[in-house]
């Protein structure tokens, strides 16, 4: 029965994490063009943030 | 974001950045999506530029002092992309909608993957062999995961059923919040009293199943309402206007006046309607009329903004510029029109009408049922919340949508896009159909006609001339002779007179392709002034000219089709706003006996509405710019893939190919689609009248909650499944 005591919240735990970093992904704006992004991922070149 | 060192220099004191948001319509791939950032990012003053594939947006932010919205559409202009500003408000909101149910979507399921976790385990060690403190404790975390989950993930439908109640009507939302609430409320008092009947799966789980529901239909609606605003961006963004003292002067589209004299150059689209006053050519009305065919202009002529000119600079004097150019007045004709079909109620909310009485009327009757036999009214209540949660409408929810995603996926692997999430109901109900003409039943493009008349060498030589023009003869011309030949060599040293032809110089003498009199063939061999435009001639040296003549066609399997249909019982008429003549052909070849022709877009909607007081219901097939009023109009209606863009957006259906077939297909998957809804509402009539008098009788216990809502979840999802993979032989 112990073994619940710490099964459970790990099981809280990892699902939370995966949670949280579905929300982070949207916040951050990567389901905002789906269509896109898999061309983005073909440029040469470096991102937008690193062309000045 | 980083500027340049010089570029901060110059800032001196930067303004607050202002953000814009650009429609570009004609961003179709990776590569085009690169260069539109790109040239954006040149413009000085913008400070990031961030374009969206699937929206076909561009989102700006500037400077004010440095740069201005006239700059940015410039800067796509120069590198072939017409632009027009959104107002950022609305794009927020669809997409606030979207992000909004697809946080409560994950919210839900984590909450209803662990609530499961804990119940199995609670329900395998039923009958005593689990220490009734460890089942406590399960129930308290079931309760502390489930009850922010519920006030969170729940809020889009106590939202909508409290509005309902407000306009004192019903849909269905009041009986889900109702349910989901007092299985939540139930539960957690059986939890403090440390009892049997905990329903905290039942209801996140019927949450997360409704949602994902509801957000999948907000995704295909916030789809079709962004495209149809991306419609402004068809009009040429930016102009160059000529001053009184012969100067040229770039100008945004919406800005120009009536007076304005507009330079419009080989290949650019005309800002604004207006008069041609010099110049002479031809331009691609296709947007407006729906006619593919260029049509010749000379000075004096009547030319509509969003016509592209193909061969001569045009000099034109504005007559009507920005929302008052017919294309705006087709873009009103269509939202008004769409209006009137929100109107349509979907199959699931009348359900609702009838089912949500019904439900709450068994509750009562079992409250009151047991209070007349004497039981004491907490028994009372709680046998009255059992037959509210196990009634909950988790099967009748998903009847639709689970139909539905099935119907749009079987069309998808046919060539068929569902655009409106109800046109699949609404095909259904469909006992007309009316075609639009060009690109409807015809092909849409010019194809070679009378190819036997013409040698292999001549088609070659022609066609190498060919290679080298934009114009849709010569790409026509280049189009025969690869089916015919094989790849096409493109010749060299060839001199393009726009409006006239092509010519190069050989060795054997000058070769020449173009019109009749650039060739020098006379007018001996046309018919008059109509087949005259449709016609390319070709001479080498002294030779014979060549005559090549081009047709629109009909599309292959059109007689087929129509035949179909009649078959079918549906009537069948033709509508278009081409000359009698070409429609009258069209119609006999096709079979069809009802046509009109010559009709403009608002005549289009007229004779719609006539048929709609007849009690009809029509499904309108069409293409153009023209068609795009008429199709919203419609009760149902489909787009061949080739369409304008703004008629694919009207539409409910698209369609690939060259083939007409698909117009039945699409009516068939409706009704098959409509009858398998239909059998979805029996599976949840029957999982009612077998679980709704164990509930009123007191039978019903959280495990056998579970395992009806899901078992009638998954048997409504498994019937729809059928539909997708049904005739795949």
């Amino acid at each position: 029965m112990t073994a619940l005591a710490w099964l459970i919240p790990a099981a809280l735990l990892l699902a939370g994490l995966g949670l949280v970093a579905f929300l982070w992904a949207l916040r951050s704006g990567q389901f905002d063009d789906l269509e896109g992004a898999a061309y983005r991922a073909l440029e040469d070149e470096p991102p937008d943030d690193e062309i000045t | 974001m980083t500027a340049h060192p010089t570029e901060l220099a110059k800032q001196q004191a930067p303004a607050a950045p202002e953000t814009l948001v650009l429609a570009v319509d004609e961003m179709h791939c990776g590569a085009c999506l690169r260069s539109v950032e790109r040239a954006a990012l040149r413009v000085p003053g913008v400070e990031s530029a961030r374009a969206s594939l699937a929206a076909k947006r561009l989102a700006v932010t500037y400077d004010p002092k440095q740069a201005g919205e006239v700059d940015v559409i410039a800067a796509l202009d120069r590198v072939g992309f017409s632009a027009a500003p959104i107002e950022a408000v609305q794009q927020d909101r669809g997409d606030a909608r979207q992000k909004y149910l697809l946080r409560r979507v994950a919210v839900a399921g984590f909450a209803a993957m662990n609530i499961m976790l804990l119940s199995i385990s609670v329900w395998s060690g039923e009958g005593g062999s689990m220490d009734p403190a460890l089942v406590a404790l399960f129930h308290w975390l079931s309760a502390l995961i489930a009850l922010p989950t519920v006030v969170y993930a729940g809020q889009p439908f106590f939202v909508s059923a409290f509005a309902a109640l407000k306009g004192r009507r019903l849909n269905m939302d009041v009986p889900i919040s109702l349910a989901i609430i007092l299985a939540t409320g139930m539960s957690l008092y059986q939890t403090m009293l440390n009892h049997e009947q905990v329903y905290f799966d039942a209801a996140v789980t019927l949450l997360f199943f409704l949602l994902v529901g509801r957000y999948l239909d907000e995704t295909l609606r916030v789809r079709a309402r962004g495209e149809a605003q991306n419609l402004l961006s068809l009009q040429s963004g930016i102009a160059t206007v000529l001053d009184a003292d012969g100067m040229q002067r770039k100008v945004a589209a919406h800005a120009l006046r009536p007076g304005d004299r507009l330079l419009v150059g080989t290949g650019e689209r005309v800002a604004a309607d207006g008069v041609v006053r010099e110049g002479k050519g031809q331009v691609d009305q296709s947007l407006i009329t729906g006619e593919t065919l260029p049509v010749g202009v000379k000075p004096g002529d009547q030319v509509y903004a969003g016509t592209l000119n193909l061969t001569q600079s045009l000099k034109i004097e504005v007559t009507a510029a920005d929302k008052a150019t017919l294309l705006a007045e087709i873009g009103r004709l269509m939202m008004a029109a769409e209006q009137g079909k929100a109107r349509y109620r979907r199959l699931a909310d009348r359900a609702a009408q009838i089912y949500a009485p019904a439900v709450h009327g068994l509750g009562l009757a079992t409250f009151l049922g047991w209070l007349a036999f004497g039981a004491p009214w907490q028994t009372a209540l709680t046998y009255a919340i059992s037959v509210l949660i196990i009634t909950c409408p988790c099967a009748l929810a998903l009847a639709v949508p689970a139909v539905q995603i099935a119907a749009a996926s079987r069309l998808f692997k046919r060539g068929i896009m569902v655009k409106a999430p109800d046109g699949l109901e609404r095909i259904a109900e469909v006992d007309m159909v009316v075609f639009d003409k060009t690109g409807t039943l015809t092909l849409g493009k010019p194809q070679l006609i009378d190819e036997t008349a013409i040698s292999d060498a001549e088609l070659a030589a022609a066609a190498s001339l060919a290679a080298a023009s934009h114009h849709p003869y010569a790409k026509a011309l280049v189009v025969a002779a690869e089916r015919r030949l094989g790849a096409v060599q493109p010749a060299s040293g060839i001199e393009e007179t726009p409006g006239e032809g092509l010519k190069r110089k050989s060795g054997q003498g000058e070769e020449r392709l173009g019109s009749a009199v650039w060739c020098g063939a006379g007018v001996e061999g046309s018919a008059g002034e109509e087949s005259a435009g449709a016609e390319v001639w070709y001479r080498h040296g002294k030779d014979q000219p060549v005559r090549f003549r081009f047709a629109d066609a009909i599309r292959p399997d059109a007689a087929e089709t129509i035949a179909a249909l009649k078959r079918q019982g549906y009537r069948i008429a033709l509508l278009s706003g081409d000359r009698t003549g070409v429609v009258d052909e069209t119609a006999r070849a096709t079979g069809i006996d009802d046509w009109h022709a010559e009709l403009k877009p608002a005549d289009k909607i007229a004779w719609l509405k006539a048929r709609a007081k007849e009690g009809r219901k029509v499904l309108m097939a069409g293409d153009g710019l023209n068609d795009a009023p008429a199709l919203a109009a419609a009760h149902a209606s489909i787009s061949p893939a080739t369409a304008a863009d703004i008629s694919q957006r009207a539409a409910d259906f698209v369609f690939q190919g060259a083939k007409l077939m698909p117009v039945v297909e699409a009516i068939k998957t409706g009704r098959r689609s409509r009858a398998m809804a239909l059998q979805n509402f029996g599976v949840a009539a029957v999982y009612n009248a077998i679980c709704v008098p164990l509930a009123m009788l007191g039978f019903v216990t959280p495990l056998i909650a579970a395992i009806v809502m899901s078992t009638s979840s998954i048997l409504v999802t498994l019937n729809a499944s059928r539909l997708a993979g049904e005739g795949r032989s």
